[in-house]
């Protein structure tokens, strides 16, 4: 008896673990290769409004993106740190000799955040609900090659085939940020047609559920969304420890980014994202005091540009605008503009040395893709001013531009006058043009005020802004730089391109979409990016630097330059044992 | 009769009297002299409002040096070139090899004093590469001094033009009520409610999103100056009407009604002139408040626009934390407007009580 007694104890005490072991083994799990934490511990992040939805299906808004992408998984995911794919819930794949054919294996054993079972039927229903018309997935584009939809067939409970209608050389990274949603939980709304009402900021937590690191816990409207550890969530650590390490992940609303530098101070959140080079700079002494680190990693993929109104649609409605057309169609201008603007100024000025200067939209920062044979237009008023003689222009006695009819050159500059440092470009940009003889007038106006200018009433003759690629890869761009494109901002509505230039572009854009090779695709696409750079339809400007902050006991923080930069890898995130404890 | 209580009654008469005429000429002088700096900008600020030093962004205050580096003392005021540190924009430092000394009427940036005399020559200022930056620098290297005494134009401007454009409206229509009475009178005076009750910040938002694009922001600020000034006539009518109304029923006036006078000889020949001393009391309080409206409006990034200067845009770069807490005399442009309204309301006061002390 005294024998059994321990023994039974020590098998008692065995028995939950090797469940848990055996539970794991029949679990295709993900062993991540980031350093080992512990589990415990709350992270706050700090977010300029709330999301709008929990439903990836709606969801348009980057607040939104960002606390789904930590509710939900996807197919196959993009590295924010490499900018490569990599097997997410599908464990791995292949394609078809002729790349249209992708067969993608699914993790088995794998649960919803509810408990709830994951199989190629959740898979299967979420592509249907993408690709549904009356839905309006913004996903939905990604998703139809040439005016037609990729195919999905189930091959068996963990087996799925994604059929492309022709060659699609980006096809692995169109699986990023696709949710796969749970069939259980949206099935009858869906076939209510009731799927897009779901998910709201008001349904109760225990109804949603997701794939990802993290489940939705309380919801404070206009405050804070806290989110908590999913126990059933698909990866490991190099120890074999379930991921992710943190008990609480909250996201607080703080409208402004002056105030989230002082809440970050305070120690009220502990990650900072998006930080301007000023408010860099004006932490960057308190970081030792304060325990907090900053990073800089680098140029991202935001490019900010001056652009001028091209629309032919404006003849009649908009006389003036449309007489200043003249000018602005002549490549020689915008050429001139371009010469005249010092962005080295700008660099240092706006953005305290931390951004690069652009020759195109590919900013240093996109490595795979960035066209290095591209100068940056040198700052030259002698240039520009060749360039504006050659134009017809002339000056008068006082250094004022005037066209051949005797006109003064003079154009406005509308700006949205809630970002600060594209305020301070437009002042720089302003003072450049008036040492060339243009007269440039600033107006900030308000953001949606602006875009309705832009995308609506093309009631502008030059705008200041900026753009962020969701992606490295060039073929999100063709949103914009195809003629036929629903964001061709410099010249909405083309039917057929409106000049030869455009004609290539589009002619390029399309070859690289089904060239699979990368080095036939990145020939391409320099080639893209020299035509832009010659034709300049947008004066591209400045890239600034991505500057963020943590705690500097914060492990695995590791900052990307694509968005949701600073926490992209929640799951993996952990606090460091105070030294004491170590 | 008590001839010692007396004496000290005339004595402190005669001191309050002396304290107010001291007032009165110093609030008078203080304006002029403002204004009279103001004006003449041009000439006494070493840069154009709109030069860029784009190596000095956010320069401190240039130090005035009378001893140099090896302790040699110069009569002359000078100043030390300065540079940035490689790595660190916020860290300029001085050059002891390169010294400039403090010039009376040099060269500079070309200017124009009320539209009519242009030059080039300013009242002091140092030889490039260095540079004297009394109030420091913005972000974008514009000397702080200089701006703030060009931005006293546009701020003052805007106060004056719009109070004047109140009181004008104010003594017409507050006169011709108090005149004719019966419903000239309640039409007016219901209308004078009516702008006094519109809450005119939101009605300036409104005119200033309404207007195009295509006009330059003088053109727009001017607008909104006269938005403010029209907004404004509510007050001066009102008190016009009553002077009006109580000095028409004065003896002179009805003795020249009784010779024939016309209403509108009246009003002109002898009421009007009653309201004067009312009104400039009512523009001594109404110039500061409106000034104020300005800068407020500028503030928002409701008035003038870039890169044209004024009291108001100039603070409002204080509004980003980077600035509050890294360069304290970006704040000062806050300070500017304290003494010229102290100024205003003293003349306001001392312009009250000698109406009062007359009645």
């Amino acid at each position: 008896m005294r024998l059994r007694r321990p023994f039974f104890w020590c098998v008692a005490a065995l028995l939950p673990l090797l469940a848990t072991a055996q539970a794991i083994a029949q679990e295709d799990l993900l062993r991540t290769t980031s350093e080992p934490g512990n589990h415990d511990g709350k992270l706050v992040i700090a977010q300029r409004s709330e999301p709008r939805t929990f439903n990836p299906v709606v969801a348009v808004d980057q607040n939104s993106y960002g606390v789904n992408a930590r509710l939900q998984a996807d197919l196959i995911h993009i590295n924010r740190a490499t900018q490569k794919t990599e097997p997410a819930l599908a464990k791995s794949w292949t394609v078809s000799k002729d790349g249209t054919v992708f067969t993608l294996k699914l993790r088995r054993g794998v649960r919803f955040s509810d408990g709830q079972p994951f199989d190629a039927d959740d898979v299967l229903f979420s592509f249907k609900v993408y690709l549904d018309e009356q839905v309006h997935s913004s996903q939905r584009d990604l998703l139809i090659i040439s005016g037609k939809p990729v195919k999905v067939e189930k091959l068996d409970a963990s087996t799925v085939r994604f059929t492309f209608p022709s060659p699609y050389s980006a096809a692995e990274r169109v699986f990023d940020g696709l949710a796969i949603l749970p069939k259980h939980l949206l099935e009858k709304d869906y076939q209510a047609g009731k799927i897009a009402q779901d998910w709201t900021l008001n349904t109760p937590p225990a109804q949603i559920a997701g794939l990802g690191a993290f489940r939705l816990k309380q919801v404070v409207p206009g405050e804070r969304i806290v989110l908590e550890r999913n126990p059933y969530y698909w990866k490991i650590d190099a120890k074999g420890q379930r991921l992710p390490y943190l008990d609480e992940l909250t996201f607080v609303v703080v409208p402004t980014q002056d105030a989230q530098v002082i809440r970050f101070q305070a120690g009220d959140s502990q990650i900072i994202s998006g930080l301007s080079a000023d408010n860099y700079a004006a932490l960057e002494a308190e970081q030792k005091a304060r325990h907090f680190k900053l990073y800089d990693a680098g140029p991202g993929l935001e490019y900010n540009f001056l652009m001028f109104n091209l629309n032919d649609d404006i003849e009649g409605r908009l006389p003036e605008i449309a007489r200043k057309q003249k000018w602005f169609r002549d490549v020689r201008f915008r050429q001139a503009v371009s010469a005249a603007i010092d962005r080295a100024g700008i660099v240092r000025l706006v953005y305290r040395n931390r951004a690069a200067a652009l020759a195109t939209h590919v900013s240093p920062g996109n490595k795979a893709w960035f066209n290095s044979s591209i100068p940056v237009p040198a700052h030259s008023q002698p240039h520009a001013r060749e360039l504006l003689k050659a134009a017809g222009f002339s000056w008068t006695a006082d250094n004022t531009l005037v066209d051949s009819t005797g006109q003064p050159v003079e154009f406005s500059i509308i700006v949205t006058s809630s970002n600060a440092q594209r305020n301070q470009i437009a002042t720089l940009v302003q003072a450049d043009l008036k040492a060339v003889g243009i007269a440039a007038h600033v107006v900030p106006i308000e953001g949606r005020s602006a875009s309705d200018r832009l995308l609506n009433t093309h009631d502008y003759e030059a705008i200041l802004m900026g753009l962020v690629s969701g992606d490295a890869d060039p073929t999100p761009d063709m949103n914009i730089l195809e003629s036929n494109a629903q964001t061709h901002l410099w010249h909405l509505g083309e039917k057929t391109p409106a000049t030869p230039w455009e004609a290539e572009l589009d002619q390029l854009m399309e070859k690289q979409l089904v060239t699979m090779n990368y080095q036939q695709r990145k020939k391409i696409y320099d080639r893209v990016q020299e035509i832009l750079a010659q034709q300049l339809p947008m004066v591209y400007l400045a890239s600034p630097n991505i500057l963020v902050g943590a705690q500097e006991n914060l492990g695995n923080f590791h900052p990307a330059i694509i968005e949701q930069y600073t926490f992209w890898n929640a799951e993996e995130l952990f606090w460091h044992p105070p030294a004491g404890k170590q | 009769m008590n001839p010692q209580s007396s004496g000290r009654g005339s004595d402190s008469s005669l001191r309050s009297e002396f304290h107010t005429k001291f007032r009165l000429t110093w609030a008078i002088w203080f304006l002029l002299a403002i204004h009279a700096v103001v004006v003449l900008a041009g000439f006494i600020a070493p840069y154009s409002f709109e030069t860029q030093d784009r190596e000095h962004p956010y320069a401190p205050p240039t130090h005035l040096h009378f001893v140099d580096c090896s302790g040699k003392f110069h009569f002359r005021p000078f100043v030390y070139v300065t540079k940035t540190a490689e790595n660190d924009l916020n860290d300029y430092q001085q050059d002891c090899a390169q010294l400039a000394r403090i010039e009376f009427f040099p060269q500079g940036d070309r200017y124009t004093i009320l539209g009519m005399f242009s030059s080039t020559r300013h009242l002091f200022g140092v030889q490039a590469p260095a540079s004297l930056f009394l109030m420091g620098t913005d972000g974008f290297g514009r000397d702080q001094f200089s701006r703030l005494l060009y931005g006293g134009q546009v701020s003052l401007f805007a106060g004056f033009v719009a109070a004047a454009f109140s009181a004008i409206a104010g003594l017409l229509l507050g006169g011709i009520a108090g005149m004719y009475g019966g419903r000239v009178d309640d039409v007016a005076m219901r209308f004078a409610e009516i702008f006094i009750a519109v809450p005119w910040f939101y009605l300036l938002i409104a005119v200033r999103a309404f207007l195009p694009l295509q006009i330059s922001p003088v053109t727009a600020f001017l607008l909104v100056v006269a938005v403010i000034g029209v907004v404004g006539w509510g007050r001066p009518a009102r008190l016009v009407r009553g002077v009006i109304l109580s000095a028409k029923e004065r003896n002179f006036v009805l003795a020249a009604r009784g010779f024939g006078a016309s209403n509108a000889y009246l009003l002109r020949r002898h009421l009007m002139p009653l309201t004067f001393r009312v009104l400039l009391t009512q523009m001594a309080v109404l110039i500061p408040q409106f000034i104020l409206a300005e800068v407020i409006l500028s503030f928002l990034g409701l008035g003038i626009g870039e890169p044209f200067p004024s009291w108001g845009n100039m603070l409002a770069q204080a509004q980003q934390y980077h600035v509050l807490v890294s360069y304290w005399w970006m704040l000062l442009p806050g300070l500017a407007p304290v003494p010229v309204f102290l100024a205003y309301h003293s003349l306001a006061e001392t312009l009250q009580e000698r109406i009062k002390s007359n009645i």
